[in-house]
């Protein structure tokens, strides 16, 4: 999956599903202190992850993600066009 | 002196309308709301009849966080709950800054529940199921989101009695007012109407399976009936304390005069005629009132055979001298279950307010009980100062309340 497809599909299910308000979506927005996110989106957050690129997160993996292009980061190394398959 | 109760809000989201006015108008025409979902047999039902009830659209109304914590019945109850608000002209500003409490009857939350687990049994990964799982899925559900949402900070529980728990739930409102441990309470009852939630009931054939006339299947007190009809939706009531409601200039619509209970200890889905008289006779003692003096009792009666009987024999026991008009209004809503002892106190006040009583849609061929009932089997204009309304439920928990006319 292609970086742009990354970013466009988060983008997307913030919008749609978390409810995010789109203006505030840019890539150094914090997810907590920008875009509002809370403990209980990060729980829906996962389920919208495993359906949307197929794999589940670990919170582990997470501790250091902060922000929206940290958060893409992030998907990238789990589904990345150069992640080795 | 034991304080007033009275209420001064309403709000109704039910199969024959989903606004006081709607509700008023269908009551008045004996409009049924029931009609058959096919689904129901693909799942194994023995019966497809239900309320028809469209459930609310919330994405754009209502806050993501605040939305997704409600059930099904919880939504009903969200919109129930804006109207009652909208007419006891209060807002959420106003309940942050003045405690008021809920009592809400709600006795299942299957669909939520059913999907959860579904869901777990397919990817046996609890993680997967989001965060507002669980905040569905409890019997308290529609408590614990109606006070969030609504800022509610008062008593707040959720009151499980089966077909009698919106009942129980404006009685406990009322008895709290009447104590004075609170001004305002928020009472009502929700259920659930979807494809999950009835099966196990559809299980007792206790369902009517007319089938070819959904409009004429729910037939209380009728010779011909062959079963109740499930349905559902959600009935908000506003309680207040009369003093509070003149100080703040609220529109009163009646008082609750009266709260009776009892439990049969007997038979879990059999009724008994000695409890629903012991649940009447309280609620009367309590209101101070004589059974000549209602105008009008608004019974239980679900169109099932034993129940009707019973409920029969208990009117006739008590009001056999003076004989008031009695209508099932679940003739046209069907059985709305936990919702039910609150909708049908909102449908009663409709009436007491433009001064009828709604039919009993039906009813054509009495049985040896109904006969000796003064059944009206067609709207009838009449004034009402006093009314009683029955529920009951499975474990034989039964609720009767007393409905005065307001007078200053």
């Amino acid at each position: 999956m292609t970086r742009e497809e990354i970013e466009s599909t988060v983008k997307n299910f913030l919008v749609e599903e978390i409810e995010v308000d789109e203006k505030n979506i840019v890539p150094e927005a914090h997810l907590k202190d920008d875009l509002g996110i809370d403990s209980l989106d990060f729980v829906d957050i996962v389920v919208i992850v495993e359906r949307n690129f197929g794999f589940k997160i670990k919170p582990e993996e997470m501790a250091d993600v902060r922000t929206l292009r940290q958060f893409c980061d992030y998907i990238e190394s789990k589904v990345g066009d150069n992640v080795a398959s | 002196m034991s304080r007033r109760v009275v209420i001064t809000g309403m709000g109704i989201y039910s199969c024959i309308g989903k606004s006081l006015e709607e509700v008023g108008k269908s009551l008045y025409e004996g409009k049924s709301g029931i009609g058959v979902d096919l689904v129901r047999k693909d799942c194994g039902y023995r019966s497809p009849l239900t309320g028809i009830v469209e459930r609310p659209l919330l994405k754009g109304v209502l806050d993501r966080r605040l939305r997704i914590g409600l059930a099904e019945e919880g939504e009903y109850a969200y919109m129930a709950t804006l109207e009652a608000l909208r007419t006891a002209g209060i807002d959420i500003d106003y309940l942050e800054k003045n405690e008021t409490g809920i009592f809400y009857g709600n006795d299942s939350s299957a669909k939520a529940i059913i999907e959860a687990n579904n869901i777990v049994a397919e990817k046996k990964d609890t993680t997967l199921l989001g965060s507002g799982a669980i905040f569905q899925s409890m019997n308290s559900t529609v408590t614990m989101n109606l006070s969030t949402i609504f800022k509610l900070r008062g008593v707040n529980m959720t009151i499980s009695a089966a077909c009698a728990s919106g009942s129980h739930a404006i009685g406990l409102g009322y008895l709290f007012i009447r104590q004075g441990l609170q001004d305002l309470v928020l009472c009502g009852g929700a259920q659930e109407t979807n494809r999950y939630a009835m099966g196990s009931f559809d299980a007792l054939s206790a369902f009517s399976v007319r089938v070819d006339a959904p409009a004429q299947a729910s037939r209380p007190f009728d010779a011909g009936r062959d079963g109740l009809i499930p349905s559902g939706g959600a009935a908000s009531l506003m309680l207040e304390d009369y003093d509070h409601a003149v100080s703040r200039g609220a529109t009163i619509y009646a008082e609750v005069a009266g709260y009776g209970f009892s439990s049969n200890g007997a038979h879990i889905s059999q009724p008994s005629d000695v409890g629903c008289t012991v649940a009447m006779e309280r609620a009367l003692a309590d209101a101070g009132a004589a059974a000549a003096d209602v105008d009008y009792v608004n019974a239980h009666a679900t169109s099932t055979p034993q129940g009707d009987m019973v409920e029969a024999i208990a009117i006739d026991r008590i009001f056999g001298a003076s004989r008031p008009l009695v209508s099932s209004t679940k003739s046209m809503t069907g059985h709305e279950c936990w919702m039910a002892g609150a909708s049908e106190i909102i449908y009663s006040v409709l009436m007491m307010q433009n001064s009828f009583v709604a039919p009993n849609i039906n009813f054509e061929t009495p049985d040896e009980y109904s006969a000796k009932l003064n059944i009206a089997d067609k709207t009838v204009e009449k004034n009402i100062d006093l009314l009683l309304s029955n529920s009951f439920g499975f474990g034989g928990t039964n609720s009767a309340l007393v409905i005065k006319k307001y007078k200053p």
